[in-house]
C-alpha cells in the first residue's frame, strides 16, 4: 500500500533534508495560496475526498489552528486528536497509535510531539504523508518556511540575508528550521543568547554567535525572536525573568541604537515584557501577524504538494496543454 | 489570427448587447494574453476600459493524484468591481476536451454569483469530453488524436500562431 | 589420555600470555589445557581439525546485561551464556542491575547457580557496590564475594556520593577486588541521551557531554591514587578519558579499563537519522575519540575488551530515540566486528585483539583463564579468520535483536568454544 509521491518525497520532517530548489518550489506555490484566503469562499476543491489527522500530542493553539484551516481551505477532511483525554494519554506507544490511524485508512498526519524524532519516526512507519508540525527541539519545518515566506515578502531575496535568532535556541525547533532553511538559501545566519541556551556545535552548522543582544542587532537585518519559555527558569537557564528582559529583551531603545531598520519576526505565542517589549511587537517593523497569515498559505502549499501537486522540478516551466 | 481575435471581440460586444456588465477572465497562461487582446480591441472599438481577471484553474482540476508532471500553481486574480452580477466571458486558448472549462465553471462560482457566464476560445478542435460548448469560437479545426494543437501568443511565444505538431508518441 | 579428552590439531595457536602464535597442537584433558606442542599424540581422543582456525584463549567479557531475573522477555541467564558462548565467550560478568538486583547473597548464589545449569559460557556474578544499587550503603562485599560474585559494580549508575566511593574502594582492599565503576558526573550528563556536539545540536536531542565522563574518571583516578585500591573503569569512551587513565598507570595507580566494541567503530554521526539501534550509554561519541580509544586499546592503556551486552525486547527501540533504552547486543559481534573494523584495518593485531577479550579481562578479574598454557583452564576459541558472514540480528542466540550490526559484512567468526575442555557450542557447517 504506497501512495504515489511527488517530487518531495512522502513526507515533510523537516527542512534539513530539502535542496534550496524544493524550498524555493514550496515558497512560490505558497504565493497563489494567499489569495485564497482573502477570497470570499475560502476554499479551493483540489483535497476533496483526503482525510487528515492532526494528531497533537503537545498542546498548540496557533499551529493546529493554522494547519486546520489550511486543510479546509483545500477541502480535505479533517481530524484532530489532542493529547489529553485520548488513548495517547492511556499509555498507547506512538507506534500503535500509528498503527490504528493507518487502518482507518487516512492519507496524512500532521504530527506534533514531544520527543524530537517523532515526525521521522512515524513517517517510517506508516505509507500515509506525515507533516512535521514539531518534533521536540528538533524541527518545525512549517514554521521555518512561514518564517522564510514572510522574509522573503519583505526583502524580495534570501541570498545575503542576514537573520538573527534571539533567545533559547537550545529547546527550539523553530530556530533549527529556521537555520536549516535560510543557509540552504544562501543567508547569513546568527544565533543570540546566553551560552546556557546556545546549543554546543552549533557554529559548525555555519551559524554565527553572539551573546549580546547589542551585538546582534547591529549585525542584522531581522531578527526571529524566540518564546522563552517560562519553565527556563526553574531548569536554571536564566535566573530570572526579569534578567533575561534585561540582558536580552529586543527593547525599542535597542533597536533605536541599530545602524538599519531591523525587521521583527516572533513565531509566538510571545511573552511581552520578557523576550520582546510590547513597543517591538506592535510596532512598524514587527511582522509577526504576517507570519500568520502566511502560515495558513505556505501549510497550505505542503499540503498540496504532498498531496501529489508537485511540479517536475525540471519541468515546471512546461506542460500547458489543455486538460 | 488578428482578425478572428478582432471578430471574437466584435461578437462579445454584440452576444451581450455591450460592454456595462463585461468582465474577460483569462485563463492562465495563454488564456490571460488572449483576453488581453481581447479588453485591448474591445477598449479600441467601445472606447471603453474592461475589467479583467485571471483564472488558474489548477487547484480545481480533477487529475491532481494521476502521474505526469503538475504546473506550478499560477495566480488566480478577480477585477476590482468582482464578477456579482455580471456578464463573465472566460477566454482560453483551445478547447479540447472541456475539463479546464468545468474547472473554471467551478472556480468562477467559487469566488461570486456571474449573472451570466460566456465560453471564448481561440481554436476548438473537438473532441469534448464533457457537455460543454463554446459560445464564441475563433476557429474550428478537426485533429486527430495524436495531433496536438499549440496556440503562440506574442508575449510568451513572440507570434501570435496556431501551431499543429505531431504528439510524441508516450 | 582420560574420557573425553580432545586434540585440536594445527591451528594458527595465539596465546598472547605465553607469546605462542604458530602452528600448533592443543590438547585438553580433565578440564584443563595438557599440552601445547607440535605433532601430539591424538591416541583416545577426540580430534578436531583446526588447520584453517585461529586456536585462542576463550574470551572473557567483563560487563553484560543478562537480564534475569526482572527481565525474562528480554534475556535470561541460559540464553545469555549460549549467546557469549556462540561469540567465543567462556566467561561473562553478569551486571547487577537485575529486577530485583543482585545485591545480596542470595541473589548472587541464584545468578550463579542459574549459571551453572545453563552449561554454556561461564557466568560469573558481579554484585553491587551499594544496596539495590541505590548509592547511600555498601553491600556486604565479603558475603557477596562468598557466594560467588567475582567484582563490585553499580552497573550503568555512577556512585555519586564521592565519599561513599572512597568507602567502597577501601572496603573492597581486604578482598582484593576491583571496584567497577561508571567513570561519569550523573548531574553534567544530565538527561542526556546523546554525546552532546553538532550532531545532537542538529536533531535537538539533549546531549551528554564528554566532560561528564573526564570528571568522573578524574575523580576516581584520585579516589584509587590516595586509598591504593582497585578501580576499574566501565565502558570508557572518550579520548580525554584514555589520557586520564594513561597517566594514571604510568604513576603506578591500581587502575583498568574497558572499551566496547561499538565505541571502537561507531560515532555519534552514527546516531543520525535518530537510529534508536544505535543509541547506547554512555553515548557514542567523536571520530576523535573513537581514535582515542584504539590508541588506547593497542597501547595498553585499555586492558579488555567488553560488550555491555544489553538486550532489549523488540518493541521497547520502536520508540522516538529520547524515549528509546540504551543498550546493544554484543557477544556475537564483537571479535567479528573487531577483526575486520581494527585488525584488518591495520588499528591492531589480531593478537592484541585477542589479549584484550582474553587475558586482559583475566587479569582485570585476577581470576584464571585467559591463556592456553598447560594447566590452565581449558577454555578455548576457535575462529575462522576469513569467513565472510553478514549481521542478521533475527538469526542471533540472543533472545534480543538490538544489535548495532544489522546488515553489516563482517569476516572472521567464531566457530567453537571449550568451556573446561567441554565444547559448549560449535557453529554448524553451513
Amino acid at each position: 500500500m504506497t501512495r504515489p509521491t511527488s517530487g518531495f518525497g512522502k513526507d515533510l520532517v523537516g527542512l534539513e533534508p530539502l535542496t534550496a530548489q524544493q524550498i524555493r518550489v514550496i515558497l512560490d506555490t505558497a504565493e497563489p495560496f494567499k489569495e485564497i484566503s482573502e477570497r470570499r469562499i475560502k476554499k479551493v476543491p483540489v483535497l476533496r475526498g483526503k482525510t487528515i489527522v492532526n494528531l497533537f500530542f503537545e498542546a498548540s493553539t496557533r499551529t493546529r489552528v493554522s494547519f486546520e484551516f489550511a486543510e479546509k481551505r483545500l477541502s480535505a477532511d479533517t481530524v484532530n486528536i489532542g493529547a489529553s483525554g485520548s488513548s495517547v494519554q492511556k499509555g498507547e506507544t506512538l507506534v500503535d497509535t500509528a498503527r490504528n490511524l493507518e487502518a482507518m485508512r487516512i492519507d496524512m498526519v500532521v504530527i506534533r510531539h514531544w520527543a524530537s524524532g517523532a515526525a521521522a519516526f512515524l513517517a517510517e512507519r506508516i505509507p500515509s504523508h506525515v507533516i512535521n508540525a514539531g518534533d521536540g527541539a528538533h524541527e518545525h519545518p512549517t514554521q521555518g518556511l512561514l518564517d522564510i515566506l514572510t522574509l522573503r515578502d519583505h526583502f524580495g531575496d534570501i541570498e545575503g540575508l542576514k537573520v538573527c535568532i534571539v533567545g533559547d535556541v537550545l529547546h527550539s525547533r523553530v530556530a533549527r528550521s529556521n537555520i536549516f532553511g535560510l543557509l540552504k538559501l544562501g543567508a547569513e545566519v546568527a544565533v543570540c543568547g546566553p551560552r546556557t541556551l546556545i546549543p554546543r556545535g552549533i557554529e559548525e552548522l555555519g551559524v554565527e554567535v553572539f551573546t549580546r543582544v547589542e551585538d546582534a542587532i547591529e549585525w542584522s537585518d531581522a531578527l526571529n525572536i524566540l518564546r522563552l519559555q517560562l519553565e527556563r527558569m526553574k531548569g536554571g537557564f536564566v535566573p530570572t525573568l526579569r534578567e533575561y528582559n534585561r540582558v536580552y529583551g529586543v527593547t525599542l531603545p535597542r533597536l533605536e541604537a541599530a545602524p538599519r531598520e531591523l525587521l521583527i519576526l516572533h513565531p509566538g505565542p510571545m511573552n511581552r515584557g520578557v523576550e520582546i517589549d510590547s513597543d517591538v511587537a506592535d510596532g512598524p517593523h514587527s511582522v509577526i501577524l504576517q507570519q500568520v497569515t502566511n502560515g495558513v498559505a505556505v501549510r497550505m502549499a505542503v499540503l498540496y504538494l504532498l498531496a501529489g501537486g508537485a511540479p517536475d522540478l525540471a519541468e515546471s516551466a512546461k506542460s500547458e496543454e489543455d486538460v | 489570427m488578428r482578425r478572428a481575435v478582432d471578430r471574437m471581440s466584435r461578437e462579445i460586444v454584440e452576444r451581450l448587447g455591450g460592454t456595462d456588465q463585461l468582465v474577460l477572465m483569462g485563463i492562465q497562461r495563454r488564456g490571460v494574453h488572449l483576453a488581453e487582446m481581447i479588453a485591448a480591441a474591445i477598449g479600441e472599438a467601445e472606447d471603453v476600459s474592461v475589467p479583467r481577471g485571471t483564472l488558474d484553474i489548477t487547484l480545481y482540476r480533477d487529475d491532481l493524484m494521476a502521474v505526469g508532471p503538475k504546473p506550478v500553481v499560477g495566480e488566480s486574480k478577480l477585477p476590482p468591481e468582482g464578477v456579482d452580477e455580471r456578464a463573465v466571458v472566460i477566454v482560453d486558448d483551445v478547447l479540447y476536451t472541456g475539463r479546464t472549462a468545468r474547472a473554471a465553471l467551478n472556480e468562477l462560482m467559487d469566488w461570486g454569483r456571474p449573472a451570466r457566464i460566456l465560453l471564448c476560445v481561440l481554436v476548438d478542435r473537438g473532441s469534448r469530453e464533457l457537455p460543454i460548448q463554446p459560445d464564441i469560437v475563433g476557429r474550428e479545426l478537426s485533429v486527430l488524436g495524436h495531433q496536438r494543437i499549440d496556440v503562440h501568443v506574442p508575449e510568451l511565444d513572440g507570434e501570435l500562431a496556431v501551431v499543429l505538431e505531431e504528439r510524441e508518441a508516450t | 589420555m582420560s574420557d573425553g579428552a580432545v586434540l585440536i590439531r594445527g591451528g594458527r595457536v595465539v596465546d598472547p600470555i605465553s607469546g605462542v602464535d604458530e602452528v600448533l597442537d592443543v590438547s585438553l584433558a580433565n578440564g584443563v589445557i595438557a599440552e601445547v606442542g607440535k605433532d601430539l599424540d591424538s591416541a583416545g581422543a577426540e580430534v578436531v581439525d583446526a588447520s584453517t582456525l585461529v586456536v585462542a584463549p576463550a574470551f572473557i567479557d567483563l560487563h553484560a546485561h543478562l537480564c534475569e531475573p526482572g527481565g525474562e522477555h528480554r534475556e535470561t541467564i541460559a540464553s545469555g551464556a549460549r549467546s557469549a558462548a556462540a561469540g567465543g565467550f567462556a566467561a561473562v560478568c553478569a551486571m547487577p542491575t537485575t529486577d530485583p538486583v543482585t545485591d545480596d547473597p542470595a541473589s548472587v548464589g541464584f545468578v550463579a547457580a542459574a549459571g551453572r545449569r545453563a552449561g554454556a559460557a561461564r557466568v560469573y556474578p558481579v554484585s553491587n557496590v551499594s544496596v539495590g544499587g541505590e548509592g547511600k550503603a555498601l553491600v556486604e562485599f565479603g558475603e557477596v564475594l562468598n557466594a560467588g560474585a567475582v567484582a563490585l559494580s553499580d552497573g550503568g549508575r555512577s556512585i555519586r556520593s564521592t565519599a561513599l566511593l572512597r568507602l567502597a574502594i577501601e572496603y573492597a582492599q581486604t578482598f582484593d577486588v576491583p571496584i567497577m565503576t561508571h567513570g561519569e558526573d550523573a548531574d553534567l550528563a544530565g538527561a542526556g541521551v546523546m554525546h552532546e556536539g553538532v550532531v545532537s545540536t542538529r536533531l535537538g536531542l539533549p546531549g551528554n557531554p564528554g566532560v561528564a565522563e573526564t570528571i568522573g574518571i578524574a575523580r576516581n583516578v584520585a579516589l584509587a591514587e590516595m586509598t591504593g585500591g582497585r578501580v576499574h573503569f566501565q565502558r570508557v569512551t572518550t579520548a580525554r578519558g584514555v589520557d586520564l587513565i594513561r597517566q594514571a598507570k604510568a604513576r603506578g595507580v591500581r587502575v583498568t579499563a574497558e572499551v566496547t566494541p561499538h565505541h571502537l567503530v561507531l560515532t555519534h554521526e552514527d546516531v543520525e537519522g535518530f537510529r534508536t539501534d544505535r543509541k547506547v550509554d554512555p553515548p557514542l561519541r567523536t571520530r576523535a575519540d573513537m581514535e582515542g580509544l584504539r590508541e588506547g586499546l593497542a597501547d595498553g592503556t585499555i586492558d579488555a575488551v567488553a560488550t555491555d551486552h544489553a538486550p532489549r525486547h523488540y518493541d521497547e527501540k520502536e520508540a522516538a530515540f529520547a524515549d528509546a533504552p540504551s543498550g546493544v547486543v554484543g557477544f556475537e559481534t564483537a571479535f567479528a566486528v573487531l577483526h575486520t573494523r581494527l585488525v584488518l584495518e591495520g588499528a591492531i593485531n589480531l593478537v592484541t585483539l585477542i589479549e584484550r577479550l582474553s587475558a586482559g579481562p583475566a587479569r582485570v578479574l585476577g581470576i584464571e583463564g585467559g591463556r592456553l598454557s598447560a594447566g590452565a583452564p581449558a577454555d578455548v576459541v576457535l575462529i575462522d579468520p576469513n569467513e565472510e558472514w553478514t549481521v542478521d540480528p533475527a538469526t542471533r542466540l540472543s533472545k534480543s535483536r538490538n544489535t548495532a550490526f544489522g546488515g553489516w559484512t563482517l569476516r572472521g567468526r567464531t566457530v567453537g568454544t571449550y568451556v573446561d575442555g567441554r565444547c559448549v557450542w560449535q557453529r554448524s557447517p553451513a
